[in-house]
Protein backbone atom coordinates (compact mmCIF):
# COMPACT_ATOMS: atom_id res chain seq x y z
CA UNK A 1 0.00 0.00 0.00
CA UNK A 2 1.20 3.45 -0.94
CA UNK A 3 1.18 6.07 1.77
CA UNK A 4 0.16 9.57 0.73
CA UNK A 5 1.56 11.78 3.48
CA UNK A 6 -1.23 13.97 4.90
CA UNK A 7 0.79 16.48 6.86
CA UNK A 8 1.11 19.41 4.44
CA UNK A 9 -2.41 20.62 5.10
CA UNK A 10 -3.56 24.06 6.18
CA UNK A 11 -5.78 22.41 8.78
CA UNK A 12 -2.63 22.00 10.83
CA UNK A 13 -1.75 25.23 12.54
CA UNK A 14 1.94 25.21 11.67
CA UNK A 15 1.15 24.84 7.96
CA UNK A 16 -1.58 27.51 8.14
CA UNK A 17 0.94 29.84 9.73
CA UNK A 18 3.59 28.94 7.15
CA UNK A 19 1.13 29.80 4.36
CA UNK A 20 0.20 33.10 5.99
CA UNK A 21 3.79 34.13 6.53
CA UNK A 22 5.14 32.46 3.39
CA UNK A 23 7.65 30.57 5.51
CA UNK A 24 8.78 27.67 3.29
CA UNK A 25 11.06 26.04 5.84
CA UNK A 26 8.22 24.37 7.76
CA UNK A 27 6.69 22.97 4.57
CA UNK A 28 10.04 21.65 3.40
CA UNK A 29 10.73 20.07 6.75
CA UNK A 30 7.45 18.14 6.63
CA UNK A 31 8.08 17.12 3.04
CA UNK A 32 11.45 15.61 3.98
CA UNK A 33 10.22 14.03 7.18
CA UNK A 34 7.31 12.28 5.50
CA UNK A 35 9.45 11.07 2.61
CA UNK A 36 12.07 9.67 4.98
CA UNK A 37 9.43 7.77 6.87
CA UNK A 38 8.04 6.01 3.81
CA UNK A 39 5.50 8.38 2.20
CA UNK A 40 5.42 7.91 -1.60
CA UNK A 41 3.15 10.86 -2.43
CA UNK A 42 2.65 14.10 -0.53
CA UNK A 43 -0.86 15.50 -0.10
CA UNK A 44 -1.01 19.25 -0.53
CA UNK A 45 -4.01 21.07 0.99
CA UNK A 46 -4.15 24.80 1.65
CA UNK A 47 -6.76 24.32 4.38
CA UNK A 48 -10.25 25.73 4.77
CA UNK A 49 -9.33 29.20 6.00
CA UNK A 50 -7.03 30.27 3.22
CA UNK A 51 -7.89 33.71 1.86
CA UNK A 52 -6.30 33.18 -1.55
CA UNK A 53 -6.40 29.42 -2.17
CA UNK A 54 -4.99 29.54 -5.71
CA UNK A 55 -1.86 31.45 -4.77
CA UNK A 56 -1.49 29.38 -1.63
CA UNK A 57 -1.66 26.14 -3.62
CA UNK A 58 0.99 27.28 -6.08
CA UNK A 59 3.22 28.40 -3.25
CA UNK A 60 2.81 25.12 -1.32
CA UNK A 61 3.58 23.05 -4.42
CA UNK A 62 6.70 25.06 -5.17
CA UNK A 63 7.98 24.95 -1.60
CA UNK A 64 7.35 21.20 -1.31
CA UNK A 65 9.17 20.52 -4.56
CA UNK A 66 12.24 22.29 -3.20
CA UNK A 67 12.58 19.56 -0.58
CA UNK A 68 11.23 16.42 -2.21
CA UNK A 69 10.95 14.75 -5.60
CA UNK A 70 7.86 12.76 -4.58
CA UNK A 71 4.75 13.13 -6.73
CA UNK A 72 2.13 15.40 -5.20
CA UNK A 73 -1.54 14.87 -4.45
CA UNK A 74 -3.33 18.20 -4.90
CA UNK A 75 -6.17 18.25 -2.41
CA UNK A 76 -8.87 20.87 -2.89
CA UNK A 77 -12.50 21.36 -3.80
CA UNK A 78 -11.45 24.49 -5.65
CA UNK A 79 -10.59 23.20 -9.12
CA UNK A 80 -9.01 26.48 -10.15
CA UNK A 81 -6.53 25.99 -7.33
CA UNK A 82 -5.87 22.43 -8.51
CA UNK A 83 -5.31 23.55 -12.07
CA UNK A 84 -2.90 26.25 -10.92
CA UNK A 85 -1.07 23.63 -8.85
CA UNK A 86 -0.88 21.18 -11.76
CA UNK A 87 0.78 23.85 -13.87
CA UNK A 88 3.72 24.10 -11.49
CA UNK A 89 4.08 20.38 -10.66
CA UNK A 90 7.37 19.01 -12.00
CA UNK A 91 5.99 15.49 -12.45
CA UNK A 92 2.52 14.01 -13.01
CA UNK A 93 0.40 14.58 -9.92
CA UNK A 94 -2.75 13.18 -8.36
CA UNK A 95 -5.96 15.20 -8.18
CA UNK A 96 -7.81 14.89 -4.87
CA UNK A 97 -10.72 14.59 -5.61
CA UNK A 98 -13.89 14.31 -7.69
CA UNK A 99 -17.36 12.97 -6.76
CA UNK A 100 -19.77 11.34 -9.21
CA UNK A 101 -21.31 14.62 -10.31
CA UNK A 102 -21.40 15.39 -14.03
CA UNK A 103 -20.12 18.96 -13.93
CA UNK A 104 -17.26 18.24 -11.55
CA UNK A 105 -16.26 15.08 -13.42
CA UNK A 106 -16.13 17.09 -16.65
CA UNK A 107 -13.78 19.62 -15.12
CA UNK A 108 -11.53 17.16 -13.31
CA UNK A 109 -11.24 14.47 -15.98
CA UNK A 110 -10.46 17.11 -18.58
CA UNK A 111 -7.65 18.35 -16.35
CA UNK A 112 -6.45 14.79 -15.69
CA UNK A 113 -6.27 13.99 -19.39
CA UNK A 114 -4.44 17.23 -20.11
CA UNK A 115 -1.90 16.94 -17.27
CA UNK A 116 -1.55 13.14 -17.26
CA UNK A 117 -2.76 13.13 -13.66
CA UNK A 118 -4.09 10.40 -11.47
CA UNK A 119 -7.48 11.11 -9.89
CA UNK A 120 -9.05 10.21 -6.56
CA UNK A 121 -12.71 9.45 -7.30
CA UNK A 122 -15.13 9.69 -4.41
CA UNK A 123 -17.93 7.14 -4.21
CA UNK A 124 -20.52 9.82 -3.55
CA UNK A 125 -22.94 11.91 -5.57
CA UNK A 126 -24.82 15.16 -5.08
CA UNK A 127 -27.13 13.14 -2.85
CA UNK A 128 -24.34 12.35 -0.46
CA UNK A 129 -22.57 9.17 0.63
CA UNK A 130 -24.58 5.99 0.22
CA UNK A 131 -24.45 3.49 3.04
CA UNK A 132 -24.43 0.12 1.31
CA UNK A 133 -21.53 -1.16 -0.73
CA UNK A 134 -23.65 -1.84 -3.84
CA UNK A 135 -24.48 1.84 -4.20
CA UNK A 136 -20.86 2.82 -3.59
CA UNK A 137 -19.71 0.37 -6.26
CA UNK A 138 -22.35 1.72 -8.67
CA UNK A 139 -20.93 5.22 -8.22
CA UNK A 140 -17.41 3.85 -8.71
CA UNK A 141 -18.53 2.35 -12.01
CA UNK A 142 -20.00 5.65 -13.09
CA UNK A 143 -16.73 7.41 -12.24
CA UNK A 144 -14.60 4.81 -14.06
CA UNK A 145 -16.81 4.86 -17.15
CA UNK A 146 -16.79 8.65 -17.27
CA UNK A 147 -13.02 8.89 -16.72
CA UNK A 148 -12.49 6.34 -19.48
CA UNK A 149 -14.60 8.47 -21.78
CA UNK A 150 -12.25 11.40 -21.21
CA UNK A 151 -9.23 9.25 -22.03
CA UNK A 152 -7.95 8.89 -18.47
CA UNK A 153 -6.39 5.40 -18.11
CA UNK A 154 -8.30 3.28 -15.58
CA UNK A 155 -5.04 2.52 -13.72
CA UNK A 156 -4.81 6.25 -13.00
CA UNK A 157 -8.11 6.26 -11.10
CA UNK A 158 -8.23 5.72 -7.33
CA UNK A 159 -11.68 4.94 -5.99
CA UNK A 160 -12.21 6.28 -2.48
CA UNK A 161 -15.17 4.42 -0.90
CA UNK A 162 -15.26 7.13 1.77
CA UNK A 163 -14.47 6.14 5.30
CA UNK A 164 -16.60 7.65 8.05
CA UNK A 165 -15.74 7.97 11.73
CA UNK A 166 -16.28 4.66 13.48
CA UNK A 167 -17.91 6.31 16.48
CA UNK A 168 -20.71 7.96 14.51
CA UNK A 169 -21.16 5.70 11.48
CA UNK A 170 -20.10 2.31 12.73
CA UNK A 171 -22.27 0.45 10.23
CA UNK A 172 -20.35 1.97 7.30
CA UNK A 173 -17.14 0.09 8.20
CA UNK A 174 -18.00 -3.29 6.69
CA UNK A 175 -19.58 -1.58 3.66
CA UNK A 176 -16.35 0.28 2.97
CA UNK A 177 -14.32 -2.92 3.20
CA UNK A 178 -16.74 -4.74 0.90
CA UNK A 179 -16.58 -1.83 -1.56
CA UNK A 180 -12.77 -2.14 -1.66
CA UNK A 181 -13.15 -5.81 -2.65
CA UNK A 182 -15.92 -5.24 -5.21
CA UNK A 183 -14.25 -2.29 -6.94
CA UNK A 184 -11.50 -4.62 -8.15
CA UNK A 185 -14.09 -6.58 -10.15
CA UNK A 186 -15.64 -3.72 -12.12
CA UNK A 187 -13.08 -3.56 -14.90
CA UNK A 188 -9.92 -5.16 -16.27
CA UNK A 189 -7.53 -3.60 -15.49
CA UNK A 190 -9.33 -2.51 -12.33
CA UNK A 191 -9.09 0.97 -10.86
CA UNK A 192 -6.97 1.47 -7.76
CA UNK A 193 -8.39 2.21 -4.34
CA UNK A 194 -7.57 4.80 -1.70
CA UNK A 195 -8.94 5.87 1.67
CA UNK A 196 -8.51 8.89 3.89
CA UNK A 197 -7.37 6.81 6.82
CA UNK A 198 -7.69 9.38 9.59
CA UNK A 199 -11.40 9.76 8.89
CA UNK A 200 -11.98 6.36 10.51
CA UNK A 201 -10.83 7.66 13.86
CA UNK A 202 -12.26 11.19 13.83
CA UNK A 203 -13.47 12.04 17.33
CA UNK A 204 -12.33 8.79 18.93
CA UNK A 205 -10.04 8.71 21.94
CA UNK A 206 -7.30 6.41 20.66
CA UNK A 207 -7.14 7.65 17.10
CA UNK A 208 -3.84 6.06 16.11
CA UNK A 209 -4.94 2.59 17.16
CA UNK A 210 -8.10 2.85 15.06
CA UNK A 211 -6.09 4.09 12.07
CA UNK A 212 -3.55 1.24 12.27
CA UNK A 213 -6.12 -1.50 12.61
CA UNK A 214 -8.26 -0.09 9.83
CA UNK A 215 -5.22 0.21 7.57
CA UNK A 216 -4.31 -3.47 7.78
CA UNK A 217 -7.95 -4.60 7.48
CA UNK A 218 -8.34 -2.50 4.34
CA UNK A 219 -5.05 -3.80 2.95
CA UNK A 220 -6.38 -7.33 3.31
CA UNK A 221 -9.31 -6.22 1.13
CA UNK A 222 -6.92 -5.00 -1.55
CA UNK A 223 -6.47 -1.32 -0.66
CA UNK A 224 -3.78 0.30 -2.84
CA UNK A 225 -3.19 3.64 -1.12
CA UNK A 226 -4.06 5.67 1.95
CA UNK A 227 -3.81 9.32 2.82
CA UNK A 228 -2.29 8.93 6.24
CA UNK A 229 0.18 10.11 8.83
CA UNK A 230 3.50 8.84 7.50
CA UNK A 231 5.18 9.99 10.69
CA UNK A 232 3.20 7.51 12.80
CA UNK A 233 5.94 4.90 13.16
CA UNK A 234 3.57 2.28 14.50
CA UNK A 235 1.28 2.76 11.51
CA UNK A 236 4.17 2.42 9.08
CA UNK A 237 5.38 -0.71 10.89
CA UNK A 238 1.89 -2.19 10.73
CA UNK A 239 1.67 -1.46 7.00
CA UNK A 240 5.11 -2.97 6.39
CA UNK A 241 4.07 -6.07 8.34
CA UNK A 242 0.79 -6.38 6.46
CA UNK A 243 2.76 -6.29 3.20
CA UNK A 244 4.80 -9.24 4.45
CA UNK A 245 1.73 -11.18 5.62
CA UNK A 246 0.01 -10.56 2.28
CA UNK A 247 3.14 -11.83 0.48
CA UNK A 248 3.70 -8.51 -1.28
CA UNK A 249 7.28 -8.01 -0.03
CA UNK A 250 9.82 -10.74 0.66
CA UNK A 251 10.50 -11.14 4.36
CA UNK A 252 13.81 -10.27 5.98
CA UNK A 253 14.53 -9.22 9.56
CA UNK A 254 14.88 -5.54 8.61
CA UNK A 255 11.68 -5.43 6.55
CA UNK A 256 10.28 -2.37 8.36
CA UNK A 257 13.36 -0.27 7.59
CA UNK A 258 13.42 -1.52 4.02
CA UNK A 259 9.77 -0.54 3.55
CA UNK A 260 10.45 2.99 4.73
CA UNK A 261 13.52 3.39 2.54
CA UNK A 262 12.21 1.67 -0.57
CA UNK B 1 -7.55 -10.46 -36.09
CA UNK B 2 -3.87 -10.26 -35.29
CA UNK B 3 -2.60 -12.38 -32.42
CA UNK B 4 -1.62 -10.20 -29.50
CA UNK B 5 1.49 -11.47 -27.73
CA UNK B 6 1.23 -11.13 -23.99
CA UNK B 7 4.38 -9.66 -22.53
CA UNK B 8 5.19 -9.36 -18.87
CA UNK B 9 6.26 -5.87 -17.88
CA UNK B 10 8.49 -5.41 -14.88
CA UNK B 11 8.90 -2.30 -12.79
CA UNK B 12 12.60 -2.60 -12.18
CA UNK B 13 15.76 -4.37 -13.22
CA UNK B 14 18.79 -6.15 -11.82
CA UNK B 15 21.68 -3.90 -10.83
CA UNK B 16 24.91 -3.98 -12.80
CA UNK B 17 28.25 -4.84 -11.25
CA UNK B 18 31.59 -4.21 -12.96
CA UNK B 19 34.44 -6.57 -12.10
CA UNK B 20 38.08 -5.71 -12.65
CA UNK B 21 39.67 -2.40 -13.53
CA UNK B 22 41.86 -1.43 -16.48
CA UNK B 23 44.93 0.78 -16.25
CA UNK B 24 42.82 3.89 -16.87
CA UNK B 25 40.55 2.84 -14.01
CA UNK B 26 43.36 2.30 -11.54
CA UNK B 27 43.96 -1.42 -12.03
CA UNK B 28 45.96 -3.62 -14.37
CA UNK B 29 43.25 -5.77 -16.02
CA UNK B 30 43.23 -6.02 -19.82
CA UNK B 31 39.45 -5.53 -19.72
CA UNK B 32 36.54 -5.46 -17.29
CA UNK B 33 33.55 -7.79 -17.06
CA UNK B 34 30.07 -6.38 -16.39
CA UNK B 35 27.28 -8.59 -15.10
CA UNK B 36 23.60 -7.98 -14.33
CA UNK B 37 21.30 -5.37 -15.80
CA UNK B 38 18.52 -7.80 -16.75
CA UNK B 39 15.06 -6.24 -17.09
CA UNK B 40 13.30 -9.55 -17.68
CA UNK B 41 13.61 -13.23 -16.76
CA UNK B 42 16.59 -15.03 -18.31
CA UNK B 43 16.84 -15.06 -22.11
CA UNK B 44 13.36 -13.65 -22.73
CA UNK B 45 14.82 -11.15 -25.15
CA UNK B 46 11.37 -10.45 -26.53
CA UNK B 47 10.26 -9.10 -23.18
CA UNK B 48 13.17 -7.05 -21.92
CA UNK B 49 16.89 -6.49 -21.95
CA UNK B 50 19.66 -8.86 -21.03
CA UNK B 51 22.54 -6.49 -21.71
CA UNK B 52 25.33 -8.74 -20.48
CA UNK B 53 25.77 -12.44 -21.21
CA UNK B 54 26.36 -14.78 -18.28
CA UNK B 55 30.09 -15.34 -17.77
CA UNK B 56 32.09 -18.43 -16.91
CA UNK B 57 34.84 -18.43 -14.31
CA UNK B 58 37.10 -21.46 -14.02
CA UNK B 59 38.10 -22.30 -10.48
CA UNK B 60 41.63 -22.91 -9.30
CA UNK B 61 43.23 -23.34 -5.89
CA UNK B 62 46.54 -22.13 -4.51
CA UNK B 63 47.68 -25.68 -3.69
CA UNK B 64 47.41 -29.05 -5.40
CA UNK B 65 43.74 -29.89 -4.91
CA UNK B 66 42.29 -33.27 -4.04
CA UNK B 67 40.21 -33.35 -7.19
CA UNK B 68 39.16 -36.34 -9.25
CA UNK B 69 42.22 -37.72 -11.06
CA UNK B 70 40.58 -36.94 -14.40
CA UNK B 71 41.67 -33.30 -14.00
CA UNK B 72 45.32 -34.41 -14.29
CA UNK B 73 44.93 -34.60 -18.04
CA UNK B 74 44.18 -30.88 -18.12
CA UNK B 75 46.13 -29.40 -15.24
CA UNK B 76 48.95 -31.78 -14.16
CA UNK B 77 51.58 -29.38 -15.49
CA UNK B 78 50.20 -26.36 -13.61
CA UNK B 79 48.68 -27.71 -10.38
CA UNK B 80 51.70 -26.50 -8.40
CA UNK B 81 51.90 -23.06 -9.99
CA UNK B 82 48.76 -21.04 -9.34
CA UNK B 83 49.64 -18.28 -11.80
CA UNK B 84 50.43 -20.73 -14.61
CA UNK B 85 47.20 -22.55 -13.82
CA UNK B 86 45.23 -19.32 -14.10
CA UNK B 87 46.94 -18.55 -17.40
CA UNK B 88 46.05 -21.96 -18.79
CA UNK B 89 42.39 -21.46 -17.79
CA UNK B 90 42.30 -18.21 -19.72
CA UNK B 91 44.53 -18.97 -22.71
CA UNK B 92 43.55 -22.57 -23.40
CA UNK B 93 40.11 -22.96 -21.90
CA UNK B 94 38.71 -19.50 -22.56
CA UNK B 95 37.72 -18.56 -19.00
CA UNK B 96 36.04 -15.13 -18.75
CA UNK B 97 37.21 -14.91 -15.14
CA UNK B 98 39.36 -16.97 -12.81
CA UNK B 99 38.35 -17.80 -9.24
CA UNK B 100 41.18 -18.54 -6.83
CA UNK B 101 40.37 -20.39 -3.64
CA UNK B 102 43.03 -19.67 -1.03
CA UNK B 103 42.83 -23.23 0.24
CA UNK B 104 46.42 -23.36 1.49
CA UNK B 105 45.64 -20.84 4.23
CA UNK B 106 43.49 -23.43 6.01
CA UNK B 107 45.10 -23.94 9.44
CA UNK B 108 44.53 -27.69 9.05
CA UNK B 109 46.30 -27.76 5.69
CA UNK B 110 49.31 -25.55 5.04
CA UNK B 111 48.29 -22.63 7.28
CA UNK B 112 49.85 -20.12 4.89
CA UNK B 113 49.98 -16.52 6.08
CA UNK B 114 47.81 -13.69 4.75
CA UNK B 115 50.95 -12.17 3.21
CA UNK B 116 51.70 -15.39 1.31
CA UNK B 117 48.10 -15.43 0.09
CA UNK B 118 48.41 -11.83 -1.07
CA UNK B 119 51.63 -12.68 -2.91
CA UNK B 120 49.84 -15.49 -4.76
CA UNK B 121 47.02 -13.17 -5.77
CA UNK B 122 49.52 -10.53 -6.92
CA UNK B 123 51.33 -13.10 -9.04
CA UNK B 124 48.10 -14.22 -10.68
CA UNK B 125 47.20 -10.58 -11.35
CA UNK B 126 50.56 -10.12 -13.07
CA UNK B 127 50.09 -13.25 -15.16
CA UNK B 128 46.53 -12.96 -16.48
CA UNK B 129 44.50 -9.99 -17.71
CA UNK B 130 40.99 -11.14 -16.74
CA UNK B 131 39.26 -9.88 -13.58
CA UNK B 132 39.71 -12.15 -10.56
CA UNK B 133 37.45 -13.71 -8.00
CA UNK B 134 39.26 -14.50 -4.75
CA UNK B 135 37.70 -16.57 -2.00
CA UNK B 136 39.05 -17.59 1.37
CA UNK B 137 39.87 -21.01 2.74
CA UNK B 138 36.47 -21.38 4.37
CA UNK B 139 37.61 -21.08 8.00
CA UNK B 140 36.10 -17.77 9.12
CA UNK B 141 38.70 -16.91 11.73
CA UNK B 142 41.57 -17.28 9.31
CA UNK B 143 39.70 -15.73 6.40
CA UNK B 144 39.08 -12.59 8.44
CA UNK B 145 42.84 -12.14 8.69
CA UNK B 146 43.33 -12.76 4.98
CA UNK B 147 40.70 -10.37 3.55
CA UNK B 148 42.30 -7.05 4.61
CA UNK B 149 45.77 -8.07 3.46
CA UNK B 150 44.67 -9.43 0.09
CA UNK B 151 42.26 -6.53 -0.46
CA UNK B 152 44.99 -4.00 0.17
CA UNK B 153 47.59 -5.79 -1.94
CA UNK B 154 45.11 -5.83 -4.83
CA UNK B 155 43.80 -2.28 -4.25
CA UNK B 156 42.51 -0.78 -7.48
CA UNK B 157 41.94 -4.14 -9.17
CA UNK B 158 38.22 -4.24 -8.34
CA UNK B 159 38.27 -7.88 -7.29
CA UNK B 160 35.27 -9.97 -6.43
CA UNK B 161 36.05 -11.12 -2.91
CA UNK B 162 34.26 -13.90 -1.05
CA UNK B 163 32.54 -14.81 1.03
CA UNK B 164 30.40 -12.74 3.39
CA UNK B 165 27.84 -14.61 5.49
CA UNK B 166 25.30 -13.36 8.03
CA UNK B 167 27.48 -14.59 10.90
CA UNK B 168 30.62 -13.13 9.39
CA UNK B 169 30.34 -10.21 7.00
CA UNK B 170 31.99 -7.25 8.65
CA UNK B 171 35.69 -8.02 8.10
CA UNK B 172 35.29 -8.79 4.41
CA UNK B 173 32.93 -5.87 3.81
CA UNK B 174 35.33 -3.44 5.50
CA UNK B 175 38.16 -4.77 3.36
CA UNK B 176 36.08 -4.25 0.22
CA UNK B 177 34.98 -0.77 1.31
CA UNK B 178 38.52 0.36 2.08
CA UNK B 179 40.00 -0.87 -1.19
CA UNK B 180 36.99 -0.68 -3.51
CA UNK B 181 36.40 -4.33 -4.24
CA UNK B 182 33.15 -6.25 -4.70
CA UNK B 183 31.80 -8.80 -2.27
CA UNK B 184 30.06 -12.17 -2.58
CA UNK B 185 27.12 -12.39 -0.15
CA UNK B 186 26.46 -16.06 0.57
CA UNK B 187 23.20 -17.26 2.11
CA UNK B 188 22.20 -20.88 2.75
CA UNK B 189 19.40 -21.38 0.16
CA UNK B 190 17.27 -18.92 2.12
CA UNK B 191 15.66 -15.87 0.50
CA UNK B 192 15.07 -14.09 3.82
CA UNK B 193 18.68 -14.39 4.93
CA UNK B 194 19.83 -13.48 1.43
CA UNK B 195 17.91 -10.20 1.62
CA UNK B 196 18.93 -9.49 5.20
CA UNK B 197 22.61 -10.01 4.43
CA UNK B 198 22.43 -7.61 1.49
CA UNK B 199 20.86 -5.04 3.80
CA UNK B 200 23.54 -5.54 6.45
CA UNK B 201 26.32 -5.10 3.90
CA UNK B 202 24.66 -2.09 2.26
CA UNK B 203 24.16 -0.49 5.67
CA UNK B 204 27.88 -0.57 6.35
CA UNK B 205 28.59 1.92 3.58
CA UNK B 206 27.03 3.57 0.56
CA UNK B 207 30.20 2.47 -1.24
CA UNK B 208 28.82 -1.07 -1.33
CA UNK B 209 25.90 -0.05 -3.56
CA UNK B 210 26.52 -1.86 -6.82
CA UNK B 211 29.29 -3.95 -5.28
CA UNK B 212 27.34 -6.96 -4.01
CA UNK B 213 26.97 -10.28 -5.83
CA UNK B 214 24.51 -12.80 -4.39
CA UNK B 215 25.61 -16.41 -3.90
CA UNK B 216 22.33 -18.22 -3.18
CA UNK B 217 24.32 -21.41 -2.43
CA UNK B 218 24.47 -23.92 -5.23
CA UNK B 219 23.30 -27.50 -5.17
CA UNK B 220 24.08 -30.12 -7.80
CA UNK B 221 21.62 -31.89 -10.05
CA UNK B 222 20.04 -34.61 -7.94
CA UNK B 223 21.10 -32.95 -4.70
CA UNK B 224 18.43 -30.31 -4.16
CA UNK B 225 18.95 -28.25 -7.31
CA UNK B 226 15.25 -27.38 -7.26
CA UNK B 227 15.56 -25.65 -3.88
CA UNK B 228 18.31 -23.34 -5.08
CA UNK B 229 16.47 -22.84 -8.36
CA UNK B 230 13.29 -21.65 -6.68
CA UNK B 231 15.17 -19.33 -4.32
CA UNK B 232 16.95 -17.78 -7.30
CA UNK B 233 13.68 -17.44 -9.17
CA UNK B 234 12.09 -15.69 -6.18
CA UNK B 235 15.06 -13.35 -5.78
CA UNK B 236 15.02 -12.46 -9.46
CA UNK B 237 11.27 -11.83 -9.54
CA UNK B 238 11.72 -9.70 -6.42
CA UNK B 239 14.44 -7.71 -8.17
CA UNK B 240 12.30 -7.19 -11.27
CA UNK B 241 9.37 -6.07 -9.13
CA UNK B 242 11.49 -3.43 -7.46
CA UNK B 243 12.98 -5.08 -4.36
CA UNK B 244 16.30 -3.25 -4.30
CA UNK B 245 17.72 -5.53 -1.62
CA UNK B 246 17.45 -8.51 -3.96
CA UNK B 247 18.42 -6.78 -7.17
CA UNK B 248 22.02 -7.99 -7.34
CA UNK B 249 23.55 -10.30 -9.94
CA UNK B 250 24.14 -13.90 -8.81
CA UNK B 251 27.17 -16.18 -8.70
CA UNK B 252 27.33 -19.94 -8.14
CA UNK B 253 30.11 -22.41 -7.41
CA UNK B 254 28.81 -25.13 -9.68
CA UNK B 255 31.99 -27.18 -10.13
CA UNK B 256 32.62 -27.34 -6.41
CA UNK B 257 29.15 -28.83 -5.80
CA UNK B 258 28.96 -31.18 -8.77
CA UNK B 259 32.36 -32.74 -8.20
CA UNK B 260 31.29 -33.86 -4.73
CA UNK B 261 28.48 -36.02 -6.10
CA UNK B 262 28.75 -39.75 -6.52
CA UNK B 263 27.55 -39.43 -10.11
CA UNK B 264 30.66 -37.42 -10.97
CA UNK B 265 33.07 -39.75 -9.23
CA UNK B 266 31.81 -43.36 -9.28
CA UNK B 267 33.80 -45.46 -11.78
CA UNK B 268 31.80 -47.25 -14.46
CA UNK B 269 32.81 -50.67 -13.00
CA UNK B 270 30.86 -49.82 -9.81
CA UNK B 271 27.82 -48.55 -11.68
CA UNK B 272 27.70 -50.11 -15.13
CA UNK B 273 24.23 -48.72 -15.83
CA UNK B 274 25.42 -45.13 -15.46
CA UNK B 275 27.72 -45.14 -18.45
CA UNK B 276 31.31 -44.04 -18.82
CA UNK B 277 32.39 -41.84 -15.89
CA UNK B 278 34.27 -39.07 -17.68
CA UNK B 279 31.39 -38.29 -20.01
CA UNK B 280 28.85 -38.61 -17.22
CA UNK B 281 30.69 -36.20 -14.92
CA UNK B 282 31.14 -33.55 -17.58
CA UNK B 283 27.46 -33.74 -18.48
CA UNK B 284 26.49 -33.61 -14.80
CA UNK B 285 28.36 -30.35 -14.37
CA UNK B 286 27.15 -28.87 -17.67
CA UNK B 287 23.52 -29.83 -17.03
CA UNK B 288 23.58 -28.35 -13.55
CA UNK B 289 25.03 -25.14 -14.97
CA UNK B 290 22.46 -24.94 -17.76
CA UNK B 291 19.62 -25.27 -15.26
CA UNK B 292 21.00 -22.38 -13.23
CA UNK B 293 21.38 -20.24 -16.35
CA UNK B 294 17.61 -20.50 -16.65
CA UNK B 295 17.22 -19.37 -13.04
CA UNK B 296 19.23 -16.23 -13.74
CA UNK B 297 22.79 -17.08 -12.72
CA UNK B 298 25.16 -14.37 -13.95
CA UNK B 299 28.56 -15.81 -12.98
CA UNK B 300 29.08 -19.57 -13.26
CA UNK B 301 32.12 -20.88 -11.45
CA UNK B 302 32.98 -24.17 -13.14
CA UNK B 303 35.67 -26.79 -12.85
CA UNK B 304 35.87 -29.01 -15.93
CA UNK B 305 37.08 -27.28 -19.11
CA UNK B 306 34.87 -29.50 -21.31
CA UNK B 307 31.79 -28.78 -19.20
CA UNK B 308 32.60 -25.06 -19.43
CA UNK B 309 32.90 -25.34 -23.22
CA UNK B 310 29.48 -27.01 -23.46
CA UNK B 311 27.90 -24.31 -21.31
CA UNK B 312 29.55 -21.53 -23.32
CA UNK B 313 27.95 -22.97 -26.46
CA UNK B 314 24.63 -23.10 -24.64
CA UNK B 315 25.00 -19.42 -23.64
CA UNK B 316 25.84 -18.49 -27.25
CA UNK B 317 22.59 -20.09 -28.38
CA UNK B 318 20.51 -18.60 -25.57
CA UNK B 319 21.84 -15.11 -26.23
CA UNK B 320 20.55 -15.21 -29.82
CA UNK B 321 17.90 -12.55 -30.16
CA UNK B 322 14.44 -14.09 -29.89
CA UNK B 323 12.49 -10.85 -29.87
CA UNK B 324 9.57 -10.43 -32.23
Amino acid sequence: MIIIGERINGMFQDIAKAIRERDGSIVQEWAKKQEQNGARYLDINVGPGSAAPIEAMVWLVEETQKASDLPLCLDSTNYDAIEAGLKVCKRPAMINSVPAEAEKMDRVFTLAAEYDSEVICLAMSAEGIPKDSESRVALAMELVATGDGYGVPIENLYIDPLVLPCNVAQDHGPEVLETLRQVKLISDPPPKTVVGLSNASQGTRDRELVNRVFAVMAMACGLDAAIADACDDELMSAVATARILLNIDIYCDSYVDVFKQA
Amino acid sequence: MALEIQRERYRSKVGQVVLGATKEEGGTRSHTVTVGGESTLPFLHFEGEMPHRPVIALEITDMVPEWNPCFGEYYDDVFEDTAAWAKKCVDEYGADLVQIRLQSADPDLQDRSPEECAATVKKVLETVGVPLIVIGCGKAEKDNLIYPVVAEAAAGENLLLGVAEVENYKAITSSCMANLHNVIALSPIDINICKQLNILIAEMSMVMNGRIIIDPCMSALGYGIEYTYSIMERARLGALQGDRMLSMPMIGNIGHEVWRTKEANTPVEDAPGWGERAERAVLWEATTAMAFLQAGLDILVMRHPRAAALVRKNIDELMQDNSY
